[in-house]
């Protein structure tokens, strides 16, 4: 459980932010400047809020009314750095070392044989952090904030300095950390594609106020939110499960509750959940059933809300079974078909439009 | 090769210059990372006040010394009862070398802890580690550079310190007469040139040694903490 409920004043910035999560993975996630960095700052430890009140895993670490303001070295938060923050005139061993060695004996929860098997230290420990990638780096700095046995993992953008197969290498850990070690972790981003596919709880930050929170899949399929949710534009969320494999076309089929989803083919077993964003723009709206198409997912739906946008562009929400989907179409289409609240209607997707990086394990 | 008084110029030199850096050491390492590290009213005051004895004629310094730590001087009168004499003893001259070769320990180490990531030091608490061990394991260390390019500086400055300390402590052989101090008293003796130019070969000497062990200690750290 991450409670922060918070005023932060800086020079020429005001942050007010309030949210609690109970999941696995909290993602602050904003553009650049939107304060994230501050927040999560102030959890470590490292920001004095002026007024508010932290808590996490029940532990009180900032509450300005009882003038409680732990230290940092008090906090046991692992932060886990942007560019990994190695002290570079240490070995990755003595890295590793440093936080563990600090805490007593008896306190140590976390197995560091363990940790640095999950992570694939065990070649890296004899060398310096500026013979390391960049990937490799990021490993370290992640075991270090782990050996120091915290009770929260925060990671700050922690694929921001990485290429894409590093990214997918990180994010993969990640994901291995959640399943293996129970621990919380807050994550920092303002890349969708991680948020959709780490997040649990989703708290959108702006200008230093939090626009949205909660559960990732309501937060990432609301239209209202387009705006800061940014080049991914509007969306929804699906949350599945791996239904079957088809090797020969290389696709593979996702049950959700209310229908199937094909798409281009996902790396994990039959009955893994998973989660598939589907923006906007990528569903169209048809009344009948349509023969002849190329379209792969065709889709009974009903019509939920219709956008009172007057533009040219109109979102449309559907629902099929209890999955939400919103599609952005014509305002004149929404015209010439008379679209209005509880009408049957069928949603299509394209296949190819669900790439990689929109499906990501749940 | 040299004679009993020229061995006691030399010993004598290095005490003064060991006792000048060893003494700068711990205040300068710790007004240079209050320089590197915080900002507080009157800052620019005090960064000048470091500096003075880097402008200061030295023999202003001398004089300022022999004022304030003479027997009879507001601080001199004060350490004597408990047996901290500096006026004309090897102690004085190692106090006015110190003063003049501190800005220049301090600029090098402000620097070097200047162009430490902050961050790093963040990294350590959110680790554990407290203010004083972060300084210890990691400011400092990464400092070293900058320490030893400072203390070669400032040894350097203390091996050669010569109008303040005659000016505080006069030029008394076996007691205060360091290296450039002697070589000054063979130039006003008639025919005593060897002897000068002995002792001037032999400070070249210290301090292309000096400079040697400077650059030693540097590449050594170098090679434990470049960065990728």
């Amino acid at each position: 459980m991450v409670e922060v409920d918070v005023a932060i004043d800086r020079e020429d910035f005001h942050l007010e932010a309030r949210f609690a999560a109970d999941a696995p993975i909290v993602a602050l996630f904003g553009r650049s400047g939107s304060g994230k960095t501050t927040l999560v700052n102030a959890i470590a430890g490292l920001v004095r809020p002026r007024r508010g009140r932290i808590a996490v895993a029940g532990r009180v670490l900032f509450d300005a009314s009882r003038q409680i303001d732990l230290a940092p070295e008090k906090r046991r938060v692992g932060y886990v750095f942007q560019e990994g923050l190695l002290f570079p005139h240490l070995s990755v061993r003595a890295n590793l070392d440093y936080g563990e060695r600090l805490l007593p004996a008896g306190e140590r929860f976390v197995d560091r044989p363990r940790v640095i098997a999950l992570l694939g230290l065990d070649a890296l420990l004899a060398r310096k952090p500026n013979t390391l990638s960049g990937g490799e780096k990021q490993r370290v700095a992640i075991g270090r904030a782990l050996l120091a046995s915290p009770h929260v993992l925060l990671m700050d953008e922690p694929l921001a300095s990485l290429d894409a197969p590093r990214k997918a290498e990180i994010l993969a850990y990640v994901e291995l950390l959640r399943d293996e070690l129970k621990l919380p972790i807050v994550y920092v981003s303002h890349a969708l594609e991680e948020v959709t596919r780490l997040a649990d709880h989703l708290v959108v930050m702006s200008e230093g106020h939090v626009v949205a929170a909660g559960p990732a899949v309501d937060v990432l399929g609301r239209k209202d939110l387009a705006p800061h949710l940014g080049r991914f534009e509007a969306g929804s969320v699906i949350e599945a499960r791996v239904a079957t494999h088809d090797e020969a076309y290389g696709l593979t089929t996702l049950a959700f509750d209310g229908g199937q989803l094909i798409v281009p083919n996902v790396d994990a077993l039959p009955g893994e959940p998973v989660r598939a964003r589907i923006r906007a723009r990528d569903v169209s709206i048809a009344l009948e059933r349509p023969a002849g198409v190329s379209v792969q997912n065709i889709l009974p739906a009903t019509v939920d809300a219709i956008g009172d946008e007057f533009g040219a562009i109109v979102d449309v929400q559907l629902h099929i079974g209890s999955t939400v989907l919103t599609a952005r179409v014509t305002r004149k289409a929404v015209a010439e078909l008379r679209l209005a609240r509880g009408r049957p209607v069928f949603a299509m997707v394209k296949a190819v439009s669900i790439d990689r990086r929109s499906v990501g394990f749940a | 090769m040299l004679s009993a008084d020229e061995w006691r110029v030399v010993t004598l030199s290095l005490q003064v210059a060991f006792w000048g850096v060893a003494g700068s050491l711990p205040l300068g390492i710790a007004v240079a990372y209050v320089l590197a590290r915080f900002d507080f009213p009157g800052k620019t005051l005090f960064d000048a006040f470091v500096h003075l004895p880097l402008v200061l004629p030295p023999v202003v310094v001398g004089f300022a010394l022999l004022v304030l730590f003479g027997r009879n001087g507001p601080i001199g009168s004060l350490l004597a009862p408990l047996g901290i004499v500096f006026a004309f003893k090897w102690t004085g001259a190692a106090l006015a070398a110190a003063i003049m070769g501190f800005p220049l320990l301090v600029r090098a180490l402000r620097l070097a802890f200047e162009s430490i990531d902050p961050r790093l030091e963040r990294a350590a608490r959110t680790l554990g580690a407290g203010p004083w061990r972060v300084f210890f394991t990691i400011t400092l260390p990464l400092a070293i550079p900058g320490l030893a390019t400072g203390a070669l500086l400032c040894f350097a400055r203390c091996l050669g310190e010569f109008g303040a300390t005659i000016t505080f402590v006069s030029n008394i052989p076996g007691e205060t007469q360091t290296l450039p101090l002697a070589i000054y008293t063979y130039t006003q003796v008639p025919g005593a040139d060897a002897q000068a130019l002995k002792l001037s070969i032999l400070s070249v000497i210290l301090s292309l040694v000096a400079l040697a062990a400077s650059e030693w200690l540097v590449r050594r750290s170098r090679g434990k903490s470049a960065h990728g």
